[in-house]
């Protein structure tokens, strides 16, 4: 009898554009020339050690054998040096689950992300999917709700607002329908947490929307996904289609008496349909302009109706939740920032990738620990933590814990946990710059101090380079900055001169008139 | 002819695709997807007939149609290049030499971000958003395709392989 290897081989954006799908073939076809050699190639997600892709495992005896990056050119060597075998060879990076970026990790919401097929439903029911809905059954709403509650999730997406508060406001909502509208318009610059969990463990947040349904009253969910994920689109249409064929979605639920089903919508490329209330807008088919608030969309959302408005990574922690119970979440993290959270480390440094762990370690030891510091090898000068309306945040707050409160204290935000990391040779001034002029091409145009305040904002930066009339712009920058924060509608306008503040306070002298050229 | 007949079968099929996924009263929000089917067939970008069409096979005012059609950065509504080239410019790429492979590829081509060379051959646009592939910056999407860890030998490559 043949031996039969699973050989595993990333389907995710990252990977495929670095040459897993040619990495795949040359695989498979060095397989058949190896008679006797049964290989099973497997396409799974990617376990986020982005700097490693296409990262391909290979399983002998219960071991996953590590290997990358691996080029398409590396495959013969590898089979030659006894890849089916798990043999070693210079890309060997050992075990794959004793990666040390790995296995420092605490994974919650992504547990199953990279282990195996995203769409095969054995795979995902051996690994406990489909538990967290089939346990909501057993306790009933109201008993779901309290656990989501005491888990102390906050939304993902960037504001942190707890996620039990806001189901429990449209539980409590009477209406003929009632929504779930999932948020995966992940557009944050240095973000993509929500592609990998979608490529890869795609059920999660099926899942999660399913038990956000049942608790709520809602029997229809939207997934809101940016057009720019054609992967995340196919693999998540073809897991909706799955579920449905297997009764997961549908009229009468697994036997529950529980109707839900789930559509998935594209955008058409706009940052600002982020906003949750943008996002509802281009739902209905509008541009994406955001809403007044109140009335809350958790009372008046998508067509008017109350509706739960998650990101994906909110989403996508819930199964486990409802399945482990709401403590066992709530046990992790630190002081109000409950759980973990999977940052994202991009930018100027060493090992990019996805990092989920507990609320509370500190930024530094996510970018020296787990970055391995710059990719430069240049002393880190400034972080942007939290997309590009995050604030910058010197080596002297390096060491600030990362959770939504003492982030706040320190005048920045953890957001959706984006993480850019830039050397001594970066122009601050000039992030500054491209802060207010990201805002001016982003915005929706809705209200005055986002839509002119960012033009305004870049001539102004433009000036104080310029040298003219210094003192008088910087105050002018600071008024403006203030106009913005205070009297923006929605995120866009108010949090855009976080960067722009926090550049010209802990960066003052990248702002001092320039004799031609940069600094 | 009724603007209707300007969208063809598979476009309409797709448009009740859409429209099926939303309560029966909110066809408006098939709008996004009729689009995007429309301009899919139409080498990249919208007419003022099609557009027209979509209002009137949605039933709707052509002004609700335009303003969508307008206001996303994926839909063009003038002639562009057919093959879509988009260099992520944002922060990561930015850290990673893009905006050197920006002026290298607007040199080669003879044109600015936002604008088709002259054949018809390639359309520049102008990306702000950032495309999710920092790891891999700076990085690239040509029709839908992600190119990541560019450089310019590489990004010429791609570029002279476009039909």
């Amino acid at each position: 009898m043949s031996r039969s290897v699973r050989v595993f081989v990333p389907r995710e954006t990252a990977a495929v554009s670095l040459g897993a799908d040619e990495v795949a073939v040359a695989l498979e076809s060095a397989a058949q020339r190896n008679h006797g050699m049964a290989v099973e190639l497997v396409r799974n997600g990617s376990r986020g050690l982005s700097w490693l892709e296409p990262l391909v495992e290979v399983e002998t005896g219960g071991t996953r054998t590590a290997y990358g990056p691996v080029a398409p050119e590396d495959v013969d060597g590898l089979v030659a040096a006894g890849l089916f075998e798990g043999g070693t060879h210079a890309l060997s990076l050992g075990p794959a689950e004793k990666i040390p970026y790995l296995a420092t990790q605490q994974r919650w919401t992504f547990r199953r992300v990279g282990i195996d097929d995203p769409l095969s439903m054995d795979a995902y029911r051996a690994a406990g999917g489909f538990e967290g809905i089939g346990r909501a059954f057993e306790l009933g709403p109201s008993a779901v709700l309290e656990h989501v509650i005491e888990s102390g999730l906050r939304g993902r997406g960037g504001a942190g607002f707890p996620a039990g508060i806001k189901w429990r406001t449209v539980a409590a909502a009477t209406a003929d329908r009632k929504y779930i509208a999932c948020n995966a318009d992940e557009g944050d610059s240095g973000t993509f947490s929500d592609r990998i969990l979608m490529e890869g463990d795609p059920y999660t947040l099926i899942e999660g929307m399913l038990i956000a349904g049942y608790t709520v009253g809602a029997h229809k969910g939207y997934i809101y996904l940016r057009s720019e994920y054609p992967l995340a689109r196919r693999i998540l249409g073809q897991a909706i289609a799955n579920a449905r064929e297997h009764g997961w979605l549908g009229t009468n639920v697994r036997d529950s008496g529980f109707d839900f089903d789930i559509e998935l919508h594209l955008g058409a490329g706009s940052y600002v349909c982020g906003e949750e209330t943008a996002m509802l807008e281009s739902l209905e088919g509008k541009a994406g302009l955001i809403r007044y608030k109140p009335p809350l969309p958790a009372l008046e959302g998508l067509f008017g109706k109350p509706t739960v408005v998650n990101n994906v990574v909110t989403l996508a922690s819930v199964p486990d939740i409802v399945r482990l119970g709401g403590a066992a979440y709530a046990a992790l993290g630190s002081g109000r920032s409950k759980g973990t959270l999977a940052f994202q480390l991009a930018g100027n440094v060493k090992r990019g990738g996805l990092v989920e762990i507990p609320f509370g370690a500190t930024l530094r030891s996510l970018i020296e620990d787990w970055g391995g510091g710059t990719a430069s090898g240049r002393p880190v000068r400034a972080v942007q933590v939290g997309g590009p309306l995050g604030a910058y945040l010197p080596d002297s707050l390096l060491d600030t814990p990362l959770d939504y409160e003492a982030f706040a204290a320190a005048g920045g935000m953890i957001g959706h946990g984006g993480i850019v990391v830039f050397d001594d040779t970066v122009d601050m001034a000039a992030q500054a710059r491209f802060a207010m002029e990201f805002c001016s091409v982003e915005s929706c145009g809705k209200c005055t101090p986002c839509r002119i305040g960012s033009v305004r904002g870049v001539e102004v930066i433009d000036r104080i380079l310029g040298n003219q009339d210094r003192a008088a712009n910087l105050e002018l920058l600071d008024e403006l900055c203030e106009t913005m924060v205070q009297g923006s509608l929605c995120a866009m306008g108010g949090l855009t001169p976080y960067p722009v503040k926090s550049a010209l306070k802990h960066f003052p002298g990248d702002f001092e008139p320039r004799s031609g050229g940069k600094r | 002819m009724s603007d209707e007949q300007a969208l063809s079968e598979h476009v309409r099929h797709e448009i009740d695709r859409w429209k099926g996924r939303f309560p029966e009263d909110r066809q408006r929000s098939a709008v996004i997807g009729a689009l995007h089917a429309v301009q899919h067939e139409n080498n990249g970008y919208l007419t003022l007939e099609q557009m027209n069409a979509v209002a009137d096979y949605l039933r709707l005012p052509p002004i609700q149609v335009y303003e969508v059609a307008t206001f996303y950065s994926m839909f063009q509504t003038r002639p562009v290049g057919r093959n879509n080239v988009a260099i992520c410019t944002n922060v990561s790429c930015m850290l990673r030499g893009a905006e050197e492979i920006v002026a290298h590829v607007e040199r080669k081509l003879g044109i600015k971000v936002g604008e088709s060379t002259a054949d018809g051959r390639i359309y520049l646009k102008r990306e702000e958003e950032c495309l999710a592939a920092c790891c891999g910056a700076p990085m690239m999407m040509v029709n839908h395709k992600y190119h990541e860890n560019l450089t310019i030998a590489e990004v010429d490559k791609i570029l002279d392989g476009l039909d």
